[in-house]
Parts: structure tokens; C-alpha cells; sequence
């Protein structure tokens, strides 16, 4: 009897320790899509931003139309853009053409002394903070979800309800890789 | 990773608790026994337990608004400094925090900083008008990731414990002395008979020691784990910005400072970024500082070149200090990823003259103040005093006309 008791007790401590792997599972999945959510929520912000800045500085940059009217042009295949390839294309060329105009803005002092446009710089400054910080959070949730899943004795239960690895977000575009070494000042 | 960091973090939480307690309930012990060797000591015991339970509801409960107020520090939305705004949702970000922590801005020049918040939910980041006016935007994020670093260990509410602790056995202890000095002496000797005169002289002897050292060590206990979690949060910080010469050139800039936070004492220093109190011409010991040596950590941030995880930190740690001592627990250096450093300055790095420092902690004062700030399509800024009573303010400068109902 005393045998058989002891037996439950540690069928039931085992159950417990499964459910508690299972839950925090769940919980480092959510985690997972959390972030992912959150990159979203940044580019989208980046867009609402572009007609604002492009308003600012219209007035002063007289001579750089090219470099507007790509950041215009690739602003609105981002938004368009169906597959995920498409989009991170696109968000690589938007990312790029937006470098340049930063580069540019040296050019022209009154420019850099407009309140406005100072108040719109830091806001797009910050956004494509958010958007890298976004992107280093979920390959961070990533690297610890899927090190979770590999490893024992988690790999068990991750292997009984299909718990899949999540994808790294790399950065594919070299734009995107190669942002100017441009400081404002 | 950081999660494991939490977890090691509350485990210590406990432990602390259980030797800080046991010092606590052996004070409690012996003073009891002085006062009435029969049952006095477990009455000691329930007054010192029941002494630090207040003190920890209050702290638990109360504890943040309690220290935002005694520091003057005032809740600001992002239209008042909408980089540090930003700066702190970028950093909450990175954490992955799901909840973004209240801002406040302190009105002192002296640069400092601090967080607070037993709970991540209702967490909050402090930061004086001084360190906003002399921090780059780069530098500023090293800051800010130090203290949502406290936020994200779970900092705040090991420290809240140690120092209630600490509170409690210093508050019996003074108690007690004092009570010596107004004819706690006197019952003594009008109790005391020959047969229990003897064990009385001990205990007599025990409750003075204790009275003396008790406060002392749990003092340094405090201070160790305080010096502990400032190198933790610096190495947080740099996992979170992947920048560690941003947190290194803030913590030099505001070193360079010697203007004291009017606000601090010595309750709240453990709390800020770094020491408020600084006490002119007198060396601070190691033991009884509650943060490490500012150049020392200015150091092992510098030397960290090769990467940006927990495991570099603790390397750099090591090679500056030039002896092996445990500040990253075990289960956060398994983090092996190779983390890059960031490669590029994301912001602005512009040179600051003295004076444009000054004015713009000038405009932030004034903004706390309840100033209105217009920024003029022409491109200057109408700084309107918060008694202005005409419905609009014409621009100086253009002659646009700027309507002040919004």
C-alpha cells in the first residue's frame, strides 16, 4: 500500500514538472510573437512618418527630387507589398534612400536649425532604433525558445505537441545592411 | 539569458531574506532577554518581526511613490522630452517588456538617475533635468538601459527587502542604546539577583556587541549586494544596447560633475545610477560604498571589444579587476551567442557648448513648470509662460499667428 502511494506521488510530481515545461513553452512562444508584433508595429510607424519629414524638408531641398521621390516610391511598395520577401525588400530600400537623405541634410544649415524638422528627425531616429531593437528582442527570444526546444528535457515536450523552432530575423538587403556611417550634427 | 538572470536573482532574494532575518530575530532575541531574561526574548522576537512587517508593507505598497516623492521627481508626458520618451520605449523594447515604465524628470542640474518599481508593471525611470542637458542621445540610452536593466533583474524589490532589513535592525538598535541611556540601566539592577546575575552580565554584553555590529554588518551586507547589482545592470545595459562606449562616455560625463543631488540621502543613494552623495576629500572605502568605483566601470565598459554578451562582461570584469569574483550568476554566462558589438552610432553626436547645455536645462525647467513650447513653422520655438492670457501669440520672428487653445 505504502509502496503504491509513493508510486502516485511521483507519477504526480512528474505530471506537474511536464505541465509547468509545457506552460513555460507556451509562455516563451508568446513571447516569440510578441516581438514579432512589435517590428511590425515600428515600420508601420515608419511610414506614417515619411509624409511628415518629406513636408519638412521640402522647402529647403531643392536639389535632391531623386532621392524623394524613391523614398516616396519605396514607401509605398512597403505598404504594398503582399509576401514577407516583398516587404523586406522594399523596407531595405526605404532604410537606404532615407541614409542618403540623412547625408544630405548637411547640406543645408537652415535646414538643421529648423525646430520642426529636428522635432521629426528624433522621431525618426527613434523609430529605426525601435525597429533594429525590435528586431535584436525577438532573434533573442528566438535563440532562447528554440535553445529550449533542442534541450533536454524540454526537447520532450516540445517533440510531443509539435512545438516548432522559430526562424532567426536576418537582413537579407545589403541596403539595409550598409546603413551610412553618417552621424547628424 | 535574462530570464535565468530573474531567476537567480530571486533565489538570492530569498537568501538574503533568511540572513538578514535571522540577524533580525536574534537582535530581537537578545534585547528582549535584556530587558526580562524570563520570556522577554520571544516578545523581542514578535516586536522585531512585527516592526519589520510594517515596514515592508509600507515599503511594498507605498515604497515607489514614497521615494519619487522624497526626490521631487515629476511625472512628465513624452511632449516634454520626447527624446528620453523615445529613448525609453526603444530600450523597453529591447527588453521586450511588455510594459512601457512611467517617466519622471527630477528638476536638479546635478546629473543622476534612478528606477523604481517593485513590479515591472508599475515600474518607473527617474532621471534629473541636469543629465538630460549634458547626455548625448547615445549616451542617454546607456543610462536609461542600465536602469530598465534594474527594472527587468527584478533589482528594485531585492533592494526593498535588504533595506527593510536593514531599517528594521537599525531602528532597534538605536532604540535600544537610547533606552540604556534613559534608565534601561536602572531595571537592570533593580532585577538583577545573584543567581541570574551572572547569565545577565552576558546577555548585558551580547545586546551592546549586537546593538554596536548588528547595523555595521547589515550595512555592508546591503552595500555588497548594492555594489553587485550596479555591475549586473551596467552588463544588462550593454546586452540591450550592444553599445558599451554609449553607458562608458555617460558615466564619464557625469562623473565629472561634483554637484551633489539635493534630493538624495543616504536611504535613496543605493537607488541611482551613481553615488549622489559625494563626500569631498575623503577617500570612500571599498566595503562601505554603495556603488562600485565609477573609473572601474567606466574601465571594464571600455574594454569590452570583443563582444557584448554576459560573458564578455564578465571577462572584461575579470581582466580589470585582475581577480576572479562572481557577477554574472553561472546560468546567465551558458548565454554563449555570439553578440556583435552595434557598429555604427545610430544618433547625433553633436559637440554641446557649455552654454547650449545650460539652456537646455533651462527649457526643460520651464516645461515642468507648465510652460507651453510652440515651434514656429519658420523655425524657432515661442516659449509661452503658463499665466499668458491672450487666446493667441503672434511669432516674433514671421508674424504667424499661433492659437493656444489645444
Amino acid at each position: 500500500m505504502a509502496f503504491f502511494l509513493v508510486f502516485i506521488a511521483i507519477i504526480v510530481v512528474i505530471g506537474f514538472y511536464f505541465v509547468s515545461i509545457y506552460n513555460s513553452l507556451i509562455g516563451l512562444r508568446n513571447r516569440v510573437k510578441n516581438a514579432w508584433s512589435q517590428i511590425d508595429v515600428q515600420l508601420k510607424r515608419r511610414h506614417d512618418l515619411i509624409p511628415n519629414l518629406l513636408e519638412a524638408v521640402k522647402g529647403y531641398m531643392k536639389h535632391e527630387r531623386e532621392i524623394m521621390e524613391n523614398i516616396t516610391k519605396y514607401r509605398s511598395q512597403a505598404m504594398d507589398a503582399s509576401s514577407v520577401g516583398d516587404k523586406a525588400a522594399a523596407e531595405g530600400l526605404l532604410s537606404g534612400a532615407l541614409g542618403q537623405l540623412r547625408v544630405q541634410v548637411e547640406n543645408y544649415p537652415d535646414l538643421k536649425a529648423n525646430q520642426n524638422f529636428l522635432a521629426l528627425q528624433e522621431e525618426l531616429t527613434s523609430t529605426e532604433n525601435k525597429i533594429s531593437f525590435a528586431r535584436q528582442a525577438y532573434n533573442d527570444q528566438v535563440l532562447f525558445f528554440n535553445n529550449k526546444i533542442q534541450m533536454f528535457p524540454s526537447n520532450i515536450i516540445a517533440g510531443m505537441f509539435s512545438f516548432k523552432e522559430e526562424e532567426f530575423f536576418e537582413i537579407e538587403d545589403k541596403a539595409e545592411k550598409e546603413v551610412p556611417k553618417v552621424s547628424f550634427s | 539569458m535574462m530570464w535565468e538572470l530573474i531567476a537567480a536573482n530571486k533565489r538570492k532574494s530569498i537568501f538574503i531574506f533568511i540572513g538578514m532575518g535571522l540577524l533580525l530575530i536574534l537582535i530581537g532575541f537578545t534585547f528582549g532577554s535584556f530587558y526580562s531574561p524570563d520570556n522577554g526574548g520571544f516578545i523581542g522576537m514578535f516586536f522585531a518581526l512585527v516592526l519589520w512587517g510594517i515596514l515592508s508593507m509600507v515599503s511594498y505598497f507605498a515604497g515607489s511613490k514614497i521615494l519619487l516623492a522624497v526626490s521631487g521627481a515629476k511625472e512628465v508626458t513624452q511632449d516634454v522630452h520626447p527624446q528620453l520618451y523615445n529613448v525609453v520605449e526603444e530600450m523597453r523594447i529591447a527588453a521586450n517588456l511588455p510594459y512601457q515604465p512611467k517617466i519622471y524628470i527630477i528638476a536638479d542640474a546635478a546629473p543622476n538617475a534612478f528606477a523604481t518599481g517593485i513590479k515591472p508593471e508599475n515600474s518607473a525611470i527617474a532621471v534629473t533635468a541636469g543629465m538630460l542637458g549634458t547626455l548625448n542621445r547615445d549616451e542617454l540610452q546607456g543610462v536609461v538601459a542600465h536602469e530598465m536593466s534594474h527594472i527587468v533583474n527584478r533589482d528594485v524589490l531585492l533592494m526593498t527587502i535588504a533595506g527593510m532589513m536593514l531599517g528594521a535592525i537599525t531602528l532597534m538598535s538605536e532604540v535600544f542604546t537610547r533606552s540604556l541611556w534613559f534608565g534601561g540601566g536602572s531595571r537592570y539592577k533593580s532585577k538583577s539577583s545573584d543567581k541570574g546575575g551572572q547569565a545577565q552580565i552576558i546577555i548585558m554584553i551580547v545586546a551592546i556587541a549586537l546593538a554596536i555590529l548588528g547595523p555595521i554588518m547589515a550595512q555592508l551586507m546591503y552595500f555588497a549586494i548594492s555594489r553587485k547589482r550596479e555591475y549586473l545592470a551596467d552588463a544588462s545595459a550593454v546586452r540591450l544596447t550592444r553599445y558599451p562606449d554609449g553607458l562608458a562616455s555617460a558615466l564619464e560625463k557625469i562623473s565629472g560633475t561634483n554637484l551633489d543631488l539635493k534630493t538624495a540621502n543616504k536611504v535613496t543613494a543605493p537607488m541611482y545610477i551613481i553615488n549622489p552623495l559625494k563626500k569631498k576629500g575623503m577617500q570612500i572605502s571599498n566595503l562601505s560604498s554603495t556603488h562600485p568605483p565609477i573609473t572601474e566601470r567606466i574601465n571594464i565598459l571600455r574594454s569590452m571589444t570583443q563582444g557584448v554578451n554576459f560573458a564578455n562582461y564578465q571577462t572584461a570584469f575579470n581582466q580589470i579587476k585582475g581577480r576572479q569574483s562572481v557577477i554574472i550568476p553561472q546560468s546567465g554566462l551558458t548565454d554563449n551567442a555570439k553578440i556583435g558589438l552595434r557598429s555604427t552610432e545610430l544618433s547625433q553626436t553633436s559637440f554641446e557648448t557649455g552654454k547650449q547645455v545650460k539652456r537646455e536645462v533651462g527649457d526643460l525647467m520651464m516645461k515642468l513648470n507648465d510652460f507651453l513650447f510652440i515651434n514656429c513653422s519658420c523655425g524657432i520655438k515661442l516659449k509661452v509662460p503658463p499665466d499668458f492670457k491672450a487666446n493667441s501669440i503672434t511669432c516674433p520672428k514671421c508674424g504667424r499667428i499661433h492659437s493656444l487653445f489645444n
